[in-house]
């Protein structure tokens, strides 16, 4: 699970089966200092959320699980509106764009938990 | 699972049914000398772990399901499931 910024909607008409009805909105994922982590994502809300809006995704098998009905085809879902991210240890930047590149800004590659 | 830190707490109001009552803590992968290792993902609680202790985190849905028993279409991949008291290495 990861913490994300909705940057956008996406439209598409003709999807895979299963897919109908699912609302999709373009996220970009973000670190703990809410700093750009990754490369922009699809994903399908399923809790009303919308562009502007920090949130909290869940990937692979269980983004799936997350919508109605389950075992929709996707690999990402939103599934909070975050208020509040506390974090006493790192500095955390609520507008997500002047944060100082700390321990988390040089990260290797980590597996989307 | 992998050994991981905890920097603190995410809160959200609105949230999918699935995690009404659980505590969602960040938590930032470690190596035994404590040393950062990637970058830190979200986990739910399950040991009552705070910021700044050294915990287990499980990172595997099925897994996840057999511990929280909420069902077969639980949407949550990472659970902290120990609170570590030493590391031997």
């Amino acid at each position: 699970m990861y913490l994300g910024r909705i940057t956008g909607t996406v439209v598409a008409t003709r999807k895979a089966d299963g897919m109908e009805g699912q609302k999709l909105l373009l996220v970009q994922p973000v670190d703990d200092q809410l700093r750009e982590n990754g490369p922009l994502q699809v994903a399908v809300d399923t809790v009303q959320s919308g562009p502007g809006d920090l949130v909290v995704l869940v990937g692979s098998r269980e983004a799936a699980l997350a919508c109605q009905p389950h075992f929709v085809p996707v690999d990402a879902a939103i599934v909070g509106i975050v208020d509040q991210v506390d974090a006493p240890e790192r500095e955390v930047d609520k507008t997500g764009k002047t944060g100082k590149a700390g321990n988390a800004g040089k990260a290797g590659k980590a597996g989307k938990a | 699972m992998r050994l991981c830190r905890v920097i603190g707490n995410v809160v959200a109001t609105v949230k999918h049914p699935a995690y009404r009552g659980q505590i969602l803590l960040i938590v930032q992968p470690i190596g035994e000398g404590g040393a950062d290792i990637g970058t830190s993902f979200l986990a739910i609680d399950r040991v009552q772990a705070g910021p700044g202790d050294r915990v287990v985190v499980l990172t595997e849905g099925n897994g996840v399901r057999q511990i929280m028993q909420m069902g077969d279409i639980l949407p949550i991949r990472s659970l902290v499931v120990g609170v570590v008291d030493r590391v031997d290495a």
